[in-house]
């Protein structure tokens, strides 16, 4: 029985739009005048989820794995037909599904086991994916780390001797890292203001050019990196011009790689910034280049931080392009405009195939430090890239809010 | 203010209004703006077209040594007097390794992007996603690395099976025991290096399916699989064609992984189960610096050759994307 | 109101599939959040009953719940029952794809298979429910006559399904949902994205097909409920409540003589 205390009451309004207002109806309106149509208070049932699978179709796979199972066994075991484990696993799992497949035809009906075996299929390839990826992860860090010495950042390759039975703690990557750092430091600096003004000049711009340098940047993002690395050393190295073998060079390969990425990513970026933005600020009397610095720009920035960060995440890991560039070295130079400088990438590579257990030791521990850095920029990128609001919001929602926030921000500010 | 407007009116003609014709004059600052936009991105072309000149002209010594033979022969003798070298067998086992590639990544690329779009739970969905996408930023040297070490002592086994049980067909006949640092290894590493591309872009793809259509083959009864097979995957066929092209396009290119794992020799065989062979960026790579300037000049060249035809498959497959109904939405 | 003349085509009449389909304390969950409460509607078979009510009050999301679609929202939950003439279709006994081969839905917008021709179109549903037709030809042909489609295509059944008009495309999609003979057709707001005169053509069409399937017609146009619909229910969702249904019954009744005041205030325009 609903009482004047009951807060649904509060909420009804019954006045007409446009009717006269009289006194009565400002009153609380009192249960006797409340048409009967508030259900009486009762337990609500228990809210289901249907499902159309069932402890017997858990049981149909089941079952068809088991007796193929069963059947390659024999096959391989008892007949020695074949054998190999590899061989056993793929002999088992396409038995298993065509046995999955002509039973549930034949128990349930065939539509529903075309779709039963598409499930099995998809799940197993997307599983051995994430497997995969999961285990080289896995693999890599937990490998690496048990190499990882503290001389490792402290100290450079130049003091090698294999007979140093103390040779562990006498050789590290310092050089390196600083190689790394500085390469790919200088490539994103020169890379990120070009791809910028790029991705204006496409999306905000929109010349007559457009679609010609679009089709550039697809061209160019397709470059091999070994060919980034060998067109640098052709312009400059081998005519020696300006630079020779440095870092430098080596971040100018790595530009030529970051800049399409970064551009196109940027573009995309900006193109998500709602054009009522750009229309605001335009009505305003803003010139072009202001709207696009103060309004587009600041409010693509959680995306542009976004590129940016997995633009330098990729570039950190990319070897073929410092082979001709900065060549790699096994002694410490801070200084990337002259003479090879060593690199992360590098010095796996340039380690792998050698005989000395040393040498792979540190090989397996750059791939450590390599892998911990990557993953640390792939997550800070995607933590910065997330919805401020709503972390399920779709993008555009997300974007409208935060250009929303901009607006409301300029507002105030103004 | 920075834009301006001139109106020029006509005398009114017979048959109606004449639309006026409006001249946008552009403050100095827009101008400037747009020319320094307009100037970076035909920057852009500038370069692209720089580097096809310039690995050209440093190769040409020595395409006018090989002259046509550079495609046709193969092997690396630079210094001395019987000069005689070629990308024959690298651009062989180039395909070979993209074709293994393919072979290997596409189907599970496939799946692994239906499974995150149309099956994965909602949950889980995002950091699923995550994995794949991160699987794209692993340095090639890793995947190398793993390769080697890891993942072929696992797959000799499976090598050995295939040309023992298998060798009726040529390509897994081996005429040596060992099967290890082969085209097909390298094959199958790249293959799994290019599968995170593959997947993300068709993810993206299938998830532009319009609901609507989605919906209407539910509401006539159709199973999940009825729906992804008869709206989702015609919907994307461009997208995926886009995105198989995009791997292939890594897969020609791929250097490290290659140079890590196989074995260099320049033998034309189509039994890739076996040890050696090469791939024209491996070839490349391993020749850094050696044989001489008439070497560097067949590296530049060999270089111009592999910008060429990763370049064409771009250009394929960035045209044959958008002209589709699922690539015009989706960025390569 | 000028009317255009119904298809003189006599369609090869079908024996009549329509069904009674009885709701029985549906509730309706988004994660959370109750959107519908205590629905109990039956729809007799062969009838038009016309679903009214504000935007926002749980008119689609009962009619999604009728044909299984509600559940394919992450996080949608449900109670209650539907029973297909007797049998609950969340009771466990039917598989969700044969259900909504029997209850067919057309949507607000028309989503035609663009891949697909037109005769393709109409053969879809046959296509994903296994269905064995005898002649499609003549199947086609009676599906697009029924939906007052065929003198207008029957040249380019083999044109592409997207290239149609929009009023066009909603009938091919009627004839499409009809081509599977389904005992109930759902429809969600069909015409709303429509041209009055496609409007008009598919209410002549819902007419004439409504013996032999039942229908049931989400509307905000209420003056398409008169025209249209035998029975109406009104459904309604006050200030932080659920959607329930305020009153059901003859749509006479409800728009001259409602029991609630509720129901007089909307069919009269005073909210809306």
């Amino acid at each position: 029985m609903t009482t004047i205390d009951d807060p649904r009451v509060d909420g009804l309004a019954l006045v007409a739009p446009g009717a006269a207002v009289d006194a009565s109806a400002l009153q609380r309106p009192s249960v006797a005048d409340m048409p009967q149509a508030i259900p009486p208070q009762r337990a609500l049932p228990t809210p289901i989820r249907p499902r159309d699978v069932g402890w017997a179709d858990g049981a149909l796979l089941l079952g068809a794995a088991f007796s193929a199972y069963c059947a390659v066994w024999v096959v391989f075991y008892q007949l020695t037909l074949l054998s190999g484990a590899f061989g056993f696993f793929v002999c088992w799992f396409a038995l298993f599904l065509a046995v999955y497949g002509f039973v549930t035809a034949a128990v349930v009906d065939p539509e529903t086991a075309k779709d039963r075996v598409f499930v099995v299929l998809v799940v197993s390839g997307a599983l051995l994916v994430l497997g995969l990826l999961v285990y080289i992860v896995g693999w890599v860090v937990l490998r690496g780390l048990s190499h990882v010495t503290t001389s490792l950042f402290l100290k450079d390759q130049a003091h090698f001797e294999p007979s140093d039975p103390n040779v562990l703690h006498e050789v590290g990557i310092l050089h390196a890292i600083i190689g790394s750092f500085e390469q790919v430091g200088l490539a994103a600096t020169i890379a990120v203001p070009v791809a910028v003004v790029t991705a204006v000049y496409l999306n905000e711009v929109r010349g007559r050019f457009s679609r010609v340098v679009r089709t550039v940047v697809t061209a160019m993002a397709g470059t091999p990196s070994i060919v980034a690395g060998v067109f640098i050393y052709s312009f400059f190295i081998l005519p020696h011009v300006l630079i020779g073998k440095s870092g430098i060079a080596a971040s100018l390969a790595l530009f030529i790689l970051m800049l399409p990425w970064v551009t196109r990513t940027t573009e995309e970026v900006l193109r998500l910034v709602p054009s009522g933005l750009r229309e605001a600020s335009l009505a305003l009397g803003a010139p072009e280049w202001r709207t696009v610095w103060s309004v587009v720009l600041p409010t693509a920035r959680s995306g542009l931080i976004t590129a940016v960060l997995l633009g330098v995440a990729i570039a950190i890991g990319e070897t073929a392009p410092l082979i001709y560039t900065a060549f790699g070295s096994q002694v410490m130079n801070v200084n990337p405009f002259h003479d090879p400088q060593g690199a992360l990438p590098l010095v796996v590579l340039q380690n792998v195939r050698q005989a000395q257990a040393v040498l792979l030791y540190l090989a397996y521990a750059t791939a450590f430090v390599l892998i911990m850095i990557v993953l640390v920029l792939f997550v800070l990128a995607r933590v910065v890239g997330r919805p401020r609001n709503d972390k399920r919001a779709p993008l555009r929602t997300r974007l409208t809010s935060l250009a929303l926030q901009a607006a409301r921000r300029d507002r105030g500010a103004a | 203010m920075s834009v301006t407007a001139e109106a020029v009116r006509d005398v009114p003609q017979p048959g109606g209004p004449r639309p006026i014709s409006i001249r946008t004059d552009r403050s100095v600052q827009d101008q400037v703006y747009r020319v320094i936009t307009s100037a970076t991105g035909l920057g852009t072309l500038v370069l692209l077209f720089l580097i096809g000149l310039f690995l050209l002209l440093r190769g040409l010594p020595a395409l006018r040594i090989e002259g046509f033979r550079f495609v046709t022969t193969s092997g690396f003798e630079t210094i001395g007097k019987n000069l005689h070298f070629g990308v024959a067998a690298s651009l062989f086992g180039t395909f070979v390794v993209a074709t293994v590639a393919l072979v290997v990544a596409v189907p599970v690329a496939l799946a692994t992007a239906i499974f995150l779009n149309e099956y994965a739970p909602e949950r889980s969905r995002r950091f699923l996603t995550a994995v794949v996408d991160l699987g794209a930023a692993i340095p090639s040297v890793i995947y190398g690395l793993w390769g080697i070490f890891e993942f072929q002592p696992n797959l000799v086994g499976f090598c050995t099976w295939l040309s023992r049980h298998l060798a009726w067909i040529p390509f897994f006949e081996v005429t040596t025991p060992k099967v290890t640092a082969s085209l097909f290894v390298a094959g199958m590493v790249v293959g799994l290096m290019i599968v995170p591309i593959i997947a993300s872009v068709t993810r993206e793809v299938f998830s532009l399916t319009p609901q609507g259509e989605r919906e209407a083959a539910l509401a006539l009864g159709s199973s999940r699989f009825g729906m992804i097979r008869t709206v989702v995957i015609p919907f994307g066929r461009g997208g995926m064609i886009g995105a198989i092209m995009l791997g292939l396009g890594r897969a020609l290119g791929e250097t490290i992984a290659v140079v890590i794992i196989l074995a260099e020799s320049f033998v034309i065989s189509p039994h890739i189960l076996q040890t050696g062979g090469s791939t024209v960026a491996a070839f490349i790579a391993i020749h850094a610096e050696s044989g001489g300037p008439t070497g560097t000049a067949a590296l530049m060249l060999a270089g111009f050759t592999l910008f060429l035809f990763t370049m064409a498959v771009n250009l394929a497959a960035s045209a044959i994307v958008s002209r589709s109904r699922s690539g015009a939405g989706v960025e390569l | 109101m000028a009317i255009a003349p119904p298809e003189t085509q006599e369609a090869s009449v079908a024996p009549t599939k329509a069904s009674e389909l009885v709701a029985t304390d549906v509730h309706a969950w988004f994660g959370d959040r109750l959107v519908l409460e205590g629905v109990d509607l039956t729809f007799e078979r062969s009838t038009v009953t016309a679903l009214i009510g504000p935007s926002g009050c749980g008119k689609s999301t009962f009619l999604r719940i009728l044909n299984r679609m509600h559940e394919l929202v992450p996080g949608a939950r449900l109670a209650g029952s539907v029973a297909l003439d007797g049998i609950d279709i969340y009771g466990g006994r039917l598989r969700a794809t044969d259900t909504r081969r029997d209850i067919g839905m057309v949507f607000q917008k028309p989503n035609p298979f663009p891949a697909m021709s037109i005769g393709e179109n109409v053969l879809s549903g046959l296509k994903f429910s296994r269905m064995k037709a005898a002649n499609k030809d003549d199947l086609v042909e009676e599906a697009l006559t029924k939906a007052g489609l065929w003198t207008e295509v029957k040249d380019r059944l083999s044109s592409l399904g997207g290239a149609l008009s929009g009023g066009q495309q909603q009938r091919l999609c009627i004839a499409r949902a009809l081509a599977v003979k389904p005992r109930i057709l759902l429809m969600d707001e069909p015409c709303s994205a429509l041209d009055p005169a496609s409007t008009r053509r598919i209410e002549l069409t819902i007419g004439e097909i409504a013996h032999e399937v039942t229908i049931v017609i989400v509307t905000h146009n209420m003056q398409q409920a008169l025209r249209v619909s035998s029975t109406c229910a009104f459904f309604l969702a006050e200030e932080n409540q659920p959607g329930r249904v305020v009153e059901a019954g003859p749509t006479d009744k409800i728009f001259n003589d409602p029991d609630d005041q509720r129901t007089a205030d909307y069919v009269h325009g005073r909210f809306g």
